[in-house]
């Protein structure tokens, strides 16, 4: 089978899944951004992604497409190293030309996954897995609030300092992977030529820079709001 | 002013493909700044013969940058630190009296050192065998002119053949893939109505064999064009992703 073969076949898949997770972002994006303006609108989407098969279908789906995104991430690396031999070179300069992001893929991307486990740690194992193990109360902090309270949950973490500055250093790195990350996907499937490249890197900067502000908002908008 | 430079030189010595290499210093006194690189490292070698030791092995031809033979990755640069062009075109008034010259062999496992700063680039030549070129029937030639091709796909075309296939690409590439040079060879005969006919067989053959051949898969660093000699676009990259993807879906 070419698509898990070959590598382009390989990279589609990798560009493929990326770019699921970019729409991903930008849903999960548009949604926080209802919390700062209406705590209540929050709480219907909560409880519209709570425990329904349609919610626990897409969170599979998602986590499929980071489970696959993930491992071919590392696959494709280790072909890399071994593609690239034992000998480095002594003396090698980075071109000005080339991002540093492009070259740092993988290390970024191991930073959004270690704040992607802190995050799911704070939100979804106390959401959307206590609803499904039958929990109707969890205990944040001192209080014990609804699954579906999301707004609590926003509260209560971004009230704290170390969380803010953890989520907003996980928002830069996953600007970094972006900007590098969009218009190589695009690459990759073929969809570019000289005219449209400096329009596809434009549209990645710019599709990276509103998905970290608009997700540094929402953390700073709550961490003010509980000062 | 061109004047005369003392400089350093830490050359990669290595005496075979299973060997342990090893970087050696030498110094070279009163070299012209109008001399080539390679009239350099001739200086070097006639210097090493004189003096009863094996000369530096180093591949070049045509020297003037159209044969693709020369190679060198010279200070973290391959084909050294001028832009567009290739090592035998590269002078010593790019370099400072005083300097220190680091000159190693590319290094990709696609290309294993035959010796010093030789290395094998028949993988690249295995691709070309795999499809990249046209079949034709032996016979009259038909008139140049008897097929139309629009001005922009001719000039897309003579940019991506315009590629010598020295390696610079797969050097640069921190990933050892040789997609670049695969891209522009698969490009130069896709936008042209000749080459068109065997596109998609081509595309499919000369990606397996590069993939046989144990070259990495790209991510568009862009580190290949910018180290390119002859200034080929990663945009053929996307042409190629786009030829073998339609070709795999069109099985």
């Amino acid at each position: 089978m070419w698509l898990l073969n070959s590598s382009i076949g390989k990279k589609l898949i990798m560009s493929i899944s990326g770019l699921f997770l970019v729409l991903f972002l930008l849903f999960h994006m548009s949604m926080n951004l209802a919390a700062v303006f209406s705590e209540e609108a929050y709480n219907i989407i909560c409880s519209l992604l709570g425990l329904n098969w349609y919610a626990l279908l897409a969170t599979l789906v998602l986590a499929a497409g980071f489970i696959i995104h993930i491992v071919y991430s590392i696959i494709l690396t280790l072909e890399n190293r071994k593609a690239r031999g034992n000998d480095r070179y002594a003396v090698n300069v980075k071109p000005k030309q080339v991002e540093w992001a492009s070259q740092n893929m993988l290390v970024l991307g191991f930073i959004v996954l270690g704040l992607l486990v802190l995050h799911g740690s704070q939100f979804w194992y106390k959401m959307m897995f206590a609803e499904i193990m039958g929990y109707h109360e969890v205990t944040l902090g001192s209080a014990v609030v609804s699954p579906q309270d999301g707004a609590a949950f926003i509260n209560y973490y971004f009230s704290n300092i170390v969380n803010v500055i953890l989520y907003l250093i996980w928002y830069v790195a996953l600007w970094f992977h972006l900007t590098h990350g969009f218009w190589s996907a695009i690459h990759t499937i073929g969809w570019n030529n000289q005219i449209w490249f400096n329009r596809w890197k434009m549209i990645s900067n710019i599709l990276a820079t509103v998905i970290c502000l608009g997700f540094a908002f929402v953390t700073i908008a709550f961490y003010i709001k509980n000062l | 002013m061109d004047k005369n430079i003392n400089i350093t030189l830490k050359v990669w010595r290595q005496k075979g493909p299973k060997e342990k290499g090893a970087f050696e210093t030498y110094q070279l006194k009163d070299i012209s700044q109008g001399s080539s690189f390679l009239e350099m490292l001739d200086i070097l070698n006639e210097q090493l013969v004189n003096g009863g030791k094996e000369p530096v092995v180093f591949d070049h031809d045509c020297r003037e940058g159209i044969c693709g033979m020369c190679s060198l990755y010279i200070n973290g640069h391959a084909h050294g630190p001028d832009e567009s062009i290739t090592t035998c075109q590269l002078h010593m008034r790019k370099f400072d009296d005083g300097a220190t010259i680091t000159i190693e062999p590319w290094r990709s496992a696609g290309f294993p050192v035959i010796r010093d700063l030789m290395v094998d680039r028949g993988a690249y030549d295995k691709i070309m065998q795999a499809g990249g070129f046209i079949s034709v029937n032996t016979g009259g030639i038909p008139d140049g002119n008897a097929i139309p091709i629009p001005k922009k796909d001719a000039d897309l075309a003579m940019d991506a053949a315009a590629c010598i296939g020295c390696g610079a690409c797969a050097a640069a590439c921190k990933n050892g893939s040789a997609m670049l040079f695969v891209s522009a060879k698969v490009s130069q005969l896709a936008l042209l109505p000749q080459g068109k006919v065997e596109a998609a067989r081509r595309a499919k053959a000369m990606v397996a064999k590069m993939d046989e051949l144990g070259f990495g898969n790209c991510t568009n660093t862009r580190a290949c064009e910018a180290e390119c000699p002859k200034d080929i676009s990663i945009s053929n990259i996307a042409r190629l992703n786009r030829e073998f993807i339609k070709a795999k879906l069109q099985d």
